[in-house]
């Protein structure tokens, strides 16, 4: 086992493909900070038009906490994208490559090669997910400096002290790789289907993009799904930001507010990634390698 | 000792039944040839040695092992190329043998990972990555992996495919040379049959998925029933008055030219009867070789 | 007819001589103040805004005569009322250019208080009108009511303790309208989020305070220009 998994990370990082999502994410994060160190005084402006007619905001706003919250939002929208390009490739496109073949007769189970192949993916996008990490969070506290975290929500407004952030942020990480495990396994479970490279990248792209659109969709019909829809849960790391009050509507720091909607949303996600895994083996354990 | 035994092994995909009840034995030692037209059901079988295909009947062993229960501990010990050598393009010749060493048990090391990229002559291009090599380039770096771990068992299925002149005597040279001095075992087959003839000391041929013969390869051609290939003044005339006489039993169905499986003796007797109908024999030209063998196998079976 | 006149400007000049004669409790009131020229008093923060989750934080609270005053949270973010807090007792006061009028007494908190108006004299000003409630014996402020030109209405309320001598609080809450906030879901990106709704519901409260409840100050040991 340990024997594939190194086999599959040595191939994984002399891919060209592999080195395209760590150029994009780069790409995207840097045109961001760039975007806001020059010009983020007037986004936040517009952000907090609200909160200035009542109050006045001192200190410093636009600090790198607040600069990788944004990021995340827009980032792991997308991310799942960017690992997909490789998760749905693991089977089929070693099917396609004709490498396969190779593979499955060496002295190694089948089910011993999926479990390599999906440790090896689940390690590029953990990695894939540090490196995010390290420029959303770290190069923006550099960047930015630090503060508390001024976050504002859609209805109301949580400040974080700034002793009581990183941790969230670990919290959130976990939590995304989780969602971006469940998309590995979900490309997984596509690449073992299909025996080309393009079906299965553009099947768990659609299918991520389609249940986003149902997870997001406010329309009664949908809601009885929601709930069992991975995507609903993909976007719940906002949850280790959000905080809870006392009776004095004193925010409680080290809280937070829904940690019950957390741990649902975590097994949601781990129960579709075991589903997606074992189903991917069987669906690998039964086929016949006619590639 | 029996390396491999097939037992009325069935593998049918749908409606197909691509192989159909096929047995046979590999002894240690052996070259063995595995022969069939495209679509005859070699690859399947082949795919089914290497637990690549489930067989939908018949049993499989290896070694004295269900390939089935025992897959890992027979797998260590085969070595195969499958088809095309479809390999990374983005790896370098000595990356993969690198690589591939690191899924075998037995430890592979640098030195004999060199020594390997000099058996299949790539040790000048070691370092250039797949995507510049050329088919024949792939294909003997193919076998270079399926030699890497020194396996008792050597299946490879079209290893001259690609190959230029010098490139398929020298894999006929290697594969002697497995079999003779380092005593392996090797399953090869080919569409070009006259590699067969001149590498196997057994073969097997297999049509529509059935076994049409098998066994040394010496007793399968009798010198005694040679095939002729025949060229008169009239093959049109020719052909009809064969088809019309006695000599019509051993008249082969060929696409082209007027071909007979006729014992050596008789010769004469023919040249006679076609003078009697008219018919002046220019040339007779004897093919008592496999590929004729085959195609007068796979002939009377269509 | 002319009597008339005469009485009317009598009363007028009367009332325009009781404007702007300093109520006797205000010039109390202000020698107070007086003996602070600046301090620094440290205390801790707690924001009361039904749409802000914010937790007590510790700030510090710089002042310097006549009207310099800043709050800065310890390393953090703060939020304070907008324009508010600058209109705390000591600047209120310190700019003397204003009139008074005596609005009679009021109890609060078991404390019976005068209630003075002030209408500035001075255009500038930022305030139009300022309401204060003073215990007459020990000359502290215990409640102002400020409606300015352009932040709306602030109430602040007072408590004293260990520096009241020097008329400086030992709590002060700044009550103030609040106004609707909203961001759209494709700013914030937080779609699909049905507890939003209720949670809405639940911040509806429309009045917001900030406390500040100081533990220290440092009185007179100079403040530079700069805090400000």
């Amino acid at each position: 086992m340990k024997a594939i998994i190194s086999f599959e990370l040595y191939k994984i990082f002399r891919r060209p493909r592999t080195y395209i999502a760590f150029g994009a994410i780069a790409a995207l994060i840097i045109v961001i900070q760039f975007g806001l160190k020059v010009d983020g005084q007037s986004y936040a402006a517009f952000l907090m038009k609200d909160i200035n007619d009542t109050l006045t905001v001192d200190g410093k706003v636009l600090n790198g906490y607040l600069i990788c919250y944004i990021l995340l939002q827009l980032l792991l929208v997308h991310v799942p994208l960017l690992v997909a390009l490789i998760a749905a490739d693991m089977i089929s496109g070693e099917a396609n490559l004709g490498t396969l073949r190779l593979l499955f007769s060496t002295p190694f189970t089948r089910t011993q090669w999926v479990l390599g192949k999906f440790v090896a993916a689940s390690i590029y996008t953990i990695v894939l997910l540090i490196w995010l990490a390290f420029l959303a969070l770290f190069v923006s506290m550099w960047v930015f400096g630090t503060d508390d975290l001024f976050l504002m929500k859609s209805n109301y407004v949580v400040l974080i002290q700034q002793n009581d952030v990183l941790w969230r942020y670990v919290g959130a990480f976990v939590f995304a790789s989780f969602a971006l495990l469940t998309v590995t396994s979900l490309g997984f479970l596509m690449s073992s289907i299909a025996n080309n490279s393009i079906g299965p990248i553009v099947g768990t792209m659609s299918a991520i993009v389609f249940f986003t659109i149902l997870s997001t969709l406010n329309i009664p019909l949908f809601s009885v799904i929601k709930p069992y829809l991975f995507t609903t849960h993909m976007n719940n790391w906002k949850e280790f930001f959000d905080i809870q009050v006392n009776d004095n509507n004193e925010a409680i720091t080290g809280s937070i507010l829904n940690v019950a909607k957390i741990k649902t949303s975590l097994m949601v996600l781990s129960i579709h990634i075991v589903l997606f895994v074992a189903t991917a083996v069987y669906i690998t354990k039964k086929k016949d390698i006619l590639s | 000792m029996s390396v491999i035994q097939v037992n009325n092994v069935s593998k049918h995909f749908g409606a197909l039944k691509a192989v159909n009840g096929l047995s046979f034995e590999v002894q240690a030692g052996q070259v063995f040839g595995f022969l069939g037209q495209n679509g005859s059901g070699k690859s399947t079988t082949i795919r089914m040695l290497l637990s690549l295909i489930h067989p939908t009947s018949g049993s499989i062993e290896i070694f004295g092992h269900s390939i089935q229960s025992n897959r890992n501990k027979v797998l260590e010990e085969i070595g195969a190329i499958i088809e095309r050598p479809d390999l990374y393009p983005y790896l370098s010749a000595r990356e993969h043998l690198q690589l591939f060493s690191k899924l075998r048990s037995k430890k592979i090391t640098s030195s004999s990972i060199e020594d390997t990229l000099i058996k299949v002559g790539l040790q000048d291009r070691a370092k250039d990555k797949v995507q510049t090599f050329s088919l024949g380039m792939k294909q003997r770096l193919g076998i270079g992996i399926a030699l890497l771990h020194n396996p008792s068992l050597i299946i490879l299925d079209e290893p001259t495919n690609g190959l230029d002149p010098q490139g398929i005597s020298d894999i006929r040279n290697l594969i002697q040379h497995l079999a003779k001095e380092e005593g392996k075992t090797v399953l090869v087959s080919s569409h070009i049959l006259s590699e067969i003839e001149q590498m196997a000391s057994h073969i097997l041929i297999l049509h529509k998925g059935k076994k049409l013969a098998d066994g040394p390869i010496q007793t399968l051609l009798d010198p005694n029933k040679m095939i002729v290939h025949i060229t008169t003044t009239n093959d049109a005339q020719a052909l009809q008055v064969i088809l019309a006489g006695s000599f019509s039993n051993y008249l082969l169905k060929r696409a082209e030219g007027i071909y007979l499986s006729i014992p050596h003796f008789e010769i004469p007797l023919l040249n006679q009867f076609l003078i009697n109908a008219g018919v002046g024999l220019i040339n007779v030209e004897s093919r008592n070789s496999l590929e004729d063998y085959f195609l007068q196998l796979t002939s009377n079976t269509n | 007819m002319r009597y008339k006149l005469i009485v009317i400007f009598s009363l007028m000049f009367y009332a325009t001589a009781s404007f702007s004669q300093v109520d006797p409790l205000i010039e109390k009131v202000s020698k107070k103040l007086a003996l602070v020229n600046d301090y620094v008093g440290e205390g801790v923060m707690k924001t009361d805004v039904s749409f802000i989750k914010a937790s007590l934080g510790k700030v510090k609270v710089y002042f310097k005569k006549p009207n310099l005053l800043k709050v800065k949270k310890d390393g953090g973010i703060s939020l304070l009322p907008k324009g508010g807090v600058s209109l705390t007792i000591n600047t209120l006061l310190n700019t003397k250019q204003y009139s008074t009028i005596p609005s009679g007494t009021q109890v609060l908190n078991g404390k019976t208080l005068t209630v003075l108006k002030l209408i500035p004299t001075d255009d500038n000003l930022d305030w139009v009108i300022a309401t204060l409630w003073i215990d007459p014996v020990e000359a502290l402020v215990y409640k102002t009511a400020t409606t300015t030109k352009e932040n709306g209405s602030y109430e602040i309320t007072m408590q004293y303790g260990a520096y009241a001598n020097y008329g400086l609080a030992s709590k002060i809450i700044f009550s103030f309208n609040t106004k609707d906030y909203k961001l759209p879901n494709g700013i914030t990106l937080e779609f699909g989020d049905d507890d939003a709704a209720a949670k809405q519901k639940a911040l509806k409260n429309k009045k917001g305070t900030v406390e500040i409840t100081f533990n220290n100050y440092i009185i007179n040991k100079g403040v530079s220009n700069s805090m400000f």
